[in-house]
């Protein structure tokens, strides 16, 4: 049994609430006794409407926010208790992509800056000089199905497809294990998500990363993840492999969101797999 | 797997070029903001080349010409002449360059400075902001005009003195706006991936938040040139800006106040000269806050 | 014949920009009849808001010209009707709801108000919405569209509509803030409602209901409606007729099953290729390539032709017409023509 590569243990969070003029507003809990393990090398998916957790999750996991009780561990590590050079040098390790590619990018930066920024923050482990970044940043841009003719545009001359692969090839510029998949696909055009759904496999397939999915589009979290995880107002509600969740899920929850899918109900013999001839 | 590396390369042809010809065919839908533009262009050249210009340079030094007293507009002095006999057109030209070099002055520094306490407050919160705000409220109760005396009467008159004096009550709005803008850039999605990255704190300021907050700065340093002009000409009015001779248009007005309605046009130049300064600069900056900054419009 | 509710012919549309002009929709024709709704879908940039958006008349002009064609809303060209008479349709006859539901309510009012002050401005056209006996008091008026919001209300399955009447907007979650628009789009009992994704920004179980909200209504009312969205399976789930759209043109249009089921255009198939399904398995999802044409400059012909598997040279010599495949389904495609020919031989 190989060990997991992020472990999620127990973690609740606690939103105090603000003092205002009025007197003190009540507390939120955001995360409820959250234990989550991801296998090296697997796609594990989070699945939650707004609300849910999620995102206070994945900040935690990026240690952005501490949690309020439990751990996270990355590799058998505690994330409360690494230094501040072991925690920068994590981050190096652990990435993620952002669901909006629009504001993801600095505007003010060019794509070769913004590409080899995490090369130039993380030096001292990389040891890339700067024609090595730029060189490296190339080939990151050709592994994203981008090239080095794009180095120099801005992110505004982009579509967001195109953005959204940038943004893959900054997560993958400090040479991470775990990738963490915030909606990446939920701003883009179904054809341009078929793409970046695919490149991801693509990438997974050739760099043996591991994925940490976030979505609430059950059918983008069935196509890419082996595992899944339902997460509802901090509470994990359901977890197993994708297959047995999808086709017979426990929980009501469960039930009520794989039954809200707005799927494109057709019947077999009509869906063309392939071109007409 | 195949069609992901023949996505085609994005359409613009340019980069810089195409943006600045796109920022430019949106200003010139403006008429105003070009009517401002060619006003302030004006302005700047008679900042650089007044004093050279001016048809009685000699005047300008501060020579007189007693005999020629008062005289009403004519060919020969198309404003007239004042109390001294000086020509009142060479002295407004050769006045541009002091006021609206004052006036940039004032406007610079006190950029400097606002920007400085406010990306320092907006960034790093907590008692440093609270500090630093407090401190941004207290120089803004007291009356800008007022402090900008006092100042200039501890530390004496003159064009120097001046600026510094209005400088350090003018910084407060900059302080403000700018720490409002660092909050709202720190919560970009940009900047927690490049916290997210590991990017110091100095490196998410620098190379993240700050050339995002530079458009609403300019815009507002353009829309204050005007206010700065006029608050430099207040200061001269009142006798503790830039002492004669040395032209100023403050200043001109002052003078030309004692001999008003008779030789009105005294102070006709000046104050035409001052109002299209701050006219122009207004424009101007409002069409700059249009194309920098449109959602600052309304 | 009867007239149909909504009927657009040959629109052609172009919008101005540093660029030139961009022609943006290019010959839409879209006939939509009393209990129908219609699925508008598409990819970003194909049109389907700039159709909906001209119905009502809401583009600003400049930028926008309508080169040719007409809008017939009940026979009357909204082309050429003047502004006021547009006006006192909006809102009254034709409804319209938008993605973001938190900015189409204003923060100060109470929803009650919000409500009343439509029911009102709705009842000065067609006082019998109001359901109350005519010269009656302004506070008599008031009250019965007092009484009509709080039905609305119900009607969108807001639980207590009294009370919530005097809640603000900041009060109510995304999805019933929604609601709230649904309720006050159909306070004026339009004939025509007119949505824009209107389920977008919701999450999923929500949407699900909405949808079903809508279609309750179709059925009670007898309305016509446009449903625009870029999510076939929204579609799938709620119309009753769909017209794909891509780069300006309607490309395929039909009953849902139909176009579903025997999808004809390429770029339909393309669509529905790039949608993960129970069967697809991993990394065999078919993204489409390219991007959408310059509009600006489009290519000659059909405008999916360089994008298309299936393009010939004789794909770019002309824009090609819709063509009837059956069962009131229509395709604008050559090859179309072409493998319906093969297959009769």
């Amino acid at each position: 049994m190989p060990e997991p590569i992020l472990v999620i243990d127990n973690v609740s969070k606690v939103y105090p609430g603000r003092r205002g003029m009025f007197g003190r507003s009540a507390e939120v809990q955001a995360l409820k006794g959250v234990s989550i393990s991801v296998d090296r090398g697997e796609s594990f998916g989070l699945v939650g409407e707004s609300g849910s957790g999620k995102t206070t999750l994945t900040r935690s996991i990026l240690h952005l926010e501490q949690p309020t009780s439990g751990r996270i561990l990355f590799e058998g590590r505690d994330l409360a208790t690494l230094s501040g050079a072991e925690l920068r040098r994590l981050r190096a390790r652990v990435q993620i992509v952002f669901q909006d590619p629009y504001a993801s990018l600095n505007p003010r930066m060019t794509v070769q800056d913004i590409v080899t920024e995490p090369m130039v923050v993380h030096q001292d482990v990389l040891g890339l000089n700067g024609r090595q970044r730029t060189e490296r940043a190339a080939e990151l841009l050709s592994l994203v199905g981008l090239g080095p003719q794009h180095l120099r545009r801005f992110p505004h001359e982009f579509s967001g497809g195109q953005r959204q692969r940038i943004c893959i090839a900054r997560a993958l510029a400090s040479g991470p294990e775990l990738l963490l998949l915030d909606e990446p696909t939920s701003a883009l055009d179904v054809s341009v998500q078929a793409q970046v759904l695919n490149l991801l496999c693509d990438l997974q397939d050739r760099l043996g990363l591991t994925y940490f999915f976030i979505s609430h589009d059950l059918a983008v979290v069935r196509y890419l993840c082996s595992r899944v995880a339902l997460i509802y107002r901090g509470e994990l509600v359901e977890e197993g492999e994708t297959a047995q969740i999808f086709d017979a899920p426990e929980t009501e929850y469960a039930q009520m969101l794989i039954g809200a899918m707005p799927e494109v109900a057709v019947p077999s013999a009509g869906r063309p797999s392939t071109p007409m001839t | 797997m195949t069609d992901l590396a023949h996505e085609p390369a994005p359409a613009p042809v340019s980069a810089g070029g195409d943006r600045l010809r796109r920022a430019l065919f949106r200003f010139r839908q403006s008429r105003l903001s070009v009517i401002g533009a060619v006003i302030v262009g004006i302005v700047l050249f008679f900042t650089i080349f007044g004093t050279l210009l001016a048809p009685y340079p000699d005047q300008v030094a501060g020579a007189v010409d007693t005999a020629a007293r008062f005289q009403p507009p004519s060919a020969a002095h198309p404003f007239g002449t004042n109390e001294l006999g000086q020509d009142v057109l060479s002295l407004v030209m050769a006045g541009t360059t002091v006021s609206v070099l004052a006036g940039f002055g004032v406007v610079l520094i006190g950029t400097v400075i606002g920007t400085l306490v406010g990306a320092v407050a907006g960034f790093a919160g907590g008692w440093t902001d609270e500090a630093l705000m407090r401190l941004t409220d207290l120089t803004l109760t007291i009356p800008s005009l007022i402090l900008a005396m006092a100042i200039a009467a501890a530390l004496g008159p003159g064009f120097v003195n001046m600026v510094i004096a209005i400088s350090l009550s003018w910084w407060p709005g900059y302080a403000r706006l700018v720490r409002g803008e660092v909050l709202a850039a720190r919560e970009e999605t940009y900047v927690t991936a490049a916290r997210a990255i590991g990017a110091s704190p100095r490196r998410i300021l620098f190379r993240h938040i700050l050339p995002n907050v530079v458009s609403p700065i300019i815009v507002k340093m353009s829309l204050d040139m005007g206010f700065a002009i006029l608050t430099v000409a207040g200061l001269g009015f009142i006798g503790i800006g830039v002492r004669p001779p040395t032209p100023e248009w403050g200043t001109l007005l002052s003078l030309s106040r004692s001999y008003m309605p008779d030789y009105w046009w005294t102070a006709m130049a000046p104050g035409m000269a001052m109002f299209l300064a701050v006219f122009g600069f207004n424009l101007l900056g409002d069409g700059l806050r249009d194309l920098l900054d449109p959602k600052a419009r309304r | 014949m009867e007239t149909p509710l909504l009927a657009i012919r040959d629109l052609h549309l172009t919008m101005s920009s540093f660029d030139g002009h961009a022609h943006v929709l290019n010959g839409i024709e879209l006939t939509v009849r009393r209990g129908e709704i219609w699925g508008l879908v598409g990819e970003s940039g194909c049109g389907k808001s700039l159709t909906g958006l001209s119905i009502s008349r809401l583009l600003p002009s400049p930028p926008a010209r309508y080169l040719r064609g007409e809008i017939r809303f009940e026979g009357r060209d909204m082309l050429k009707l003047p502004i006021s008479a547009v006006e006192a349709l909006r809102g009254k006859r034709i409804g319209m709801i938008f993605q973001d539901p938190t900015t189409n309510l204003n923060p100060a009012y109470r929803i009650g108000e919000q409500l009343v002050d439509v029911a009102l401005a709705a009842a000065s056209h067609d006082p019998t919405i109001l359901d109350c006996p005519p010269r009656v008091g302004r506070r008599e008026r008031k009250r019965a569209a007092r009484r009509l919001a709080a039905a609305m209300l119900d009607r969108v399955g807001i639980p207590n509509p009294e009370a919530r009447l005097d809640n603000y907007p900041h009060e109510f979650s995304g999805g019933m803030r929604q609601r709230v628009l649904i309720a006050m789009a159909l306070i004026g009992r339009p004939d025509l409602l007119i949505a824009d994704e209107p389920t977008t920004a919701l999450d999923v179980s929500v949407q699900a209901q909405i949808l079903k909200l809508l279609k309750g209504t179709v059925a009670d009312h007898d309305i016509g409606v446009i449903l625009i969205t870029h999510n076939l399976g929204v579609v799938a789930q709620t119309c009753t007729h769909v017209a794909v759209m891509y780069a300006g043109n309607i490309v395929e249009s039909g009953p849902v099953a139909e176009v579903i089921e025997r999808p004809a255009h390429p770029y339909t198939r393309a669509l529905m290729a790039a949608i993960p399904t129970k069967e697809t398995r991993r990394g065999a999802l078919q993204g489409l390539g390219g991007t959408v044409p310059n509009l600006i400059a489009p290519p000659p012909g059909c405008r999916f032709a360089p994008r298309c598997p299936l393009a010939i040279p004789a794909c770019t010599r002309a824009l090609p017409p819709a063509v009837d495949v059956g069962a009131g389904h229509a395709a604008a495609c050559i090859r179309v023509e072409e493998e319906r020919a093969a297959a009769h031989a």
